[in-house]
């Protein structure tokens, strides 16, 4: 009979699931049927039980074609690689475990390379506004069960965080917020009419690039100075500014949970700065908290295990070894690339290249290139070798960190293809082989 | 005034952080001992005669050396970074962060420089000829002081974040300006002779900005309070005064609230 596993964490968004069923097969090898799941989580652990997986390294011949090759064999040309590299880049992690972060730290160490997440293509900018302005924020646990007041700004969850809406900010019934999405407000604030403006009570279609200037005329309401506003402000009409103001002052509790809107558009990270400040101004008169909307499942990772271990939660240059330094726009992935200023380039959890500019792959392309990936993608398809990994949180256990700052640990509900190996076991192998290398 | 004359004859595969390109680590020093300093790149340690010939003599001390650079030294990084006194000519352009914590001196580039330069500026003169990147004179990342005195002043045009968290000094771009400049400053004074884009004066507690063109997109938190008559750089003009930014926090002083002062030539 086949075996239904409870309380699975999912491995797709940063809103991290943790109430997944998986139907498992008698074997323990194969995933039937998945509940409490979107259509893109759902897919990942279909996809697990895929026969065309990869099930060893791949390394590329001179004629271009990928020929299969064994782990020591991958790990070799990898430490090696390590060890003759100026300044390699290790990139990625936003589809791993803690723990593997950790021992791609050890192994960025010994190289002296640069160790880059995700977040620099993505929320690394919200990083810049916390290091400069603080991070008044909370769980989804308390918007659940306070906020009857949620602002959507420059995200757009209805697509790329499904089910963040259902289990924390619109609808669900919390202890303090029994009428459920009947006693919440929901603000959207987007350039496009999107599906979640389309369910939101309020859209504020503000000018596409001109948040920081309507953020800055939220503060003046708070402050005090509406008379100063000028009539409309980044496409938005005085009088609506005025309303949700108003709206926003006499919240209970309130969360701006905010996405890519700010972080990538002009300013980037001073749009968050000033969402920050806001947070902080409405704070005078009530309780208002803002969130991040992280992407993938554990993108918080690498931020709470690096910040940990070396200071700095992205963009770590660790080529001096004996400090880490960090400045986005020298250290980050891009910059690097685009300068032409790394020789060697390993692609952990993630598809730099479907993610990066053309131009940036192209200077990634002339040095030598690893992906490490379960599957097949972009990255893997340019690489000089590409080894397969167990998926995190179908196949490898492990801790991740939700988009609120709150550890899950993910379980593992099938085995792994025969042989393929953890991310975490691959790095500590790597490290091992430069080891035995530098003796 | 001895002067040391540094040319960059090897090209770096990567690029190179010569830290050590300052009049306080060549005082005192032979051309030997110069040629053996430190410089990075990447995880390389290795020493500026790896790159450089160095020719000349260097001062007693930092006040007494001159450093000419030449060559192309637009992958060289941090030169100039933290120089006291003494004197730096770069005959072309530089990377990232020259000029970075200055704290007296001169450092004369007379092509374009990168990013983060003349950041944390604590003292001394910076003059760009040619055009300057992003985080002019600005603070490092999560650092609430900025430039705190000096001087620097772009020929061409800068990028964005110019002077931001800003608390003294003064910043002159005789071009144009990307957007933010002076975000969250809390002194010093910018001033643009060229056309500003948007977010002047952002989040801004106190300072002077002066935009002697066109400013594209207004903060709404600036209020005009008049016109005034203002000498600028040796020049005279007519300005509009505003005052902001209203959404931001202000001191007092005797009890009258402190704003930063944006004027925009008339």
């Amino acid at each position: 009979m086949a075996k239904v596993i409870k309380d699975v964490g999912c491995p797709y968004c940063g809103a991290c699931c943790d109430d997944v069923e998986v139907t498992v097969s008698d074997d323990g090898k194969k995933i039937l049927e998945v509940a409490n799941v979107c259509a893109i989580g759902a897919e990942i652990f279909k996809h697990a039980s895929r026969e065309d997986r990869v099930k060893l390294p791949r390394m590329r011949q001179p004629d271009g074609t990928y020929k299969d090759v064994s782990y020591t064999e991958a790990i070799d040309f990898t430490a090696k690689m390590l060890v003759k590299a100026k300044k390699p880049l290790i990139f990625g992690f936003g589809s791993t475990n803690c723990e593997a972060m950790s021992s791609a730290a050890k192994v960025a160490e010994k190289a002296g390379a640069v160790l880059d997440n995700c977040a620099s293509i993505c929320h690394g900018s919200s990083f810049l506004a916390m290091f400069d302005n603080g991070y008044p924020s909370c769980t989804l646990g308390e918007t659940k069960n306070r906020a009857d007041v949620v602002v959507y700004w420059g995200s757009n969850p209805a697509h790329a965080h499904p089910r963040h809406m259902s289990r924390y900010a619109m609808f669900p019934r919390g202890f303090f917020t029994g009428k459920g999405v009947m006693g919440r407000k929901v603000i959207t604030v987007d350039p496009r009419f999107t599906d979640t403006a389309r369910v939101s009570d309020i859209h504020l279609q503000v000018k596409q690039g001109h948040d920081y200037e309507l953020f800055n005329a939220f503060r003046m309401v708070v402050r005090g100075f509406e008379a100063d506003i000028p009539d409309v402000v980044a496409g938005i009409k005085k009088e609506q500014i005025l309303e949700v103001a108003e709206i926003m002052k006499n919240a209970r509790f309130g969360t701006i949970f905010y996405g890519m809107g700010l972080c990538h558009s002009d300013g980037r990270n001073h749009n968050v700065d000033e969402a920050i400040s806001l947070t902080r101004d409405l704070n005078e008169t009530t309780k208002w908290t803002i969130m991040a909307m992280r992407g993938h499942y554990n993108i918080t990772g690498p931020g709470a295990v690096w910040s940990w271990q070396f200071g700095f939660p992205y963009c770590l240059d660790l080529t001096k070894k004996n400090m880490a330094h960090m400045n986005p726009g020298e250290t980050s992935s891009i910059d690097l690339a685009m300068r032409d200023e790394i020789d060697a380039f390993i692609n952990i959890g993630t598809d730099a290249g479907a993610h990066f500019p053309i131009e940036a792959v192209k200077h990634i392309k002339k040095h030598p290139m690893v992906t490490i990936d379960p599957n097949i993608c972009m990255a893997s398809e340019i690489s000089d070798l590409h080894i397969p990994v167990g998926i995190v949180g179908v196949e490898v256990a492990g801790i991740v960190y939700r988009m609120d700052n709150v550890p899950i640990q993910y379980r593992k509900v099938i085995d792994p293809p025969e042989g393929v190996i953890s991310d975490e076991e691959l790095f500590e192998r790597i490290y091992q082989r430069m080891c035995e290398l530098e003796a | 005034m001895d002067t040391v004359t540094v040319t960059l004859v090897n090209k770096p595969e990567l690029i190179i952080e010569a830290y050590n390109i300052t009049p306080d680590a060549f005082a005192g020093k032979s051309l030997e001992e110069i040629g053996n300093l430190e410089c990075h790149e990447g995880n390389h340690k290795t020493a500026l005669k790896e790159f450089f010939t160095i020719t000349g003599k260097a001062g007693a001390t930092a006040e007494s050396t001159k450093i000419i650079v030449k060559g192309d030294c637009t992958r060289v990084k941090r030169i100039g970074q933290k120089m006291s006194a003494g004197e730096i000519v770069i005959e072309g352009n530089a990377d990232m962060y020259t000029g970075g914590w200055m704290l007296g001196g001169k450092l004369h580039v007379t092509g374009n420089v990168d990013a983060f330069c003349g950041i944390q500026m604590e003292g001394g003169e910076f003059i760009i000829d040619g055009n300057a990147d992003n985080h002019l004179g600005s603070s490092y990342r999560g650092d609430w002081r900025g430039m705190r005195g000096g001087l620097i002043r772009v020929g061409g045009n800068a990028g964005s974040d110019v002077g931001t968290f800003m608390i003294g000094g003064t910043i002159i771009i005789e071009g144009n300006a990307g957007i933010h400049i002076a975000t969250h400053a809390e002194g010093g004074t910018i001033i643009v002779k060229g056309n500003a884009m948007s977010r002047v004066g952002g989040q801004m507690v106190k300072g002077d900005v002066y935009i002697f063109g066109t400013i594209d997109v207004m903060m709404p938190g600036f209020r005009y309070i008049g016109d005034v008559e203002k000498e600028v750089d040796g020049k005279s003009a007519t300005f509009a005064h505003y005052i902001g930014d209203l959404g931001e926090r202000h001191p007092t002083r005797k009890g009258e609230v402190i704003y930063g002062n944006l004027y925009q030539k008339i």
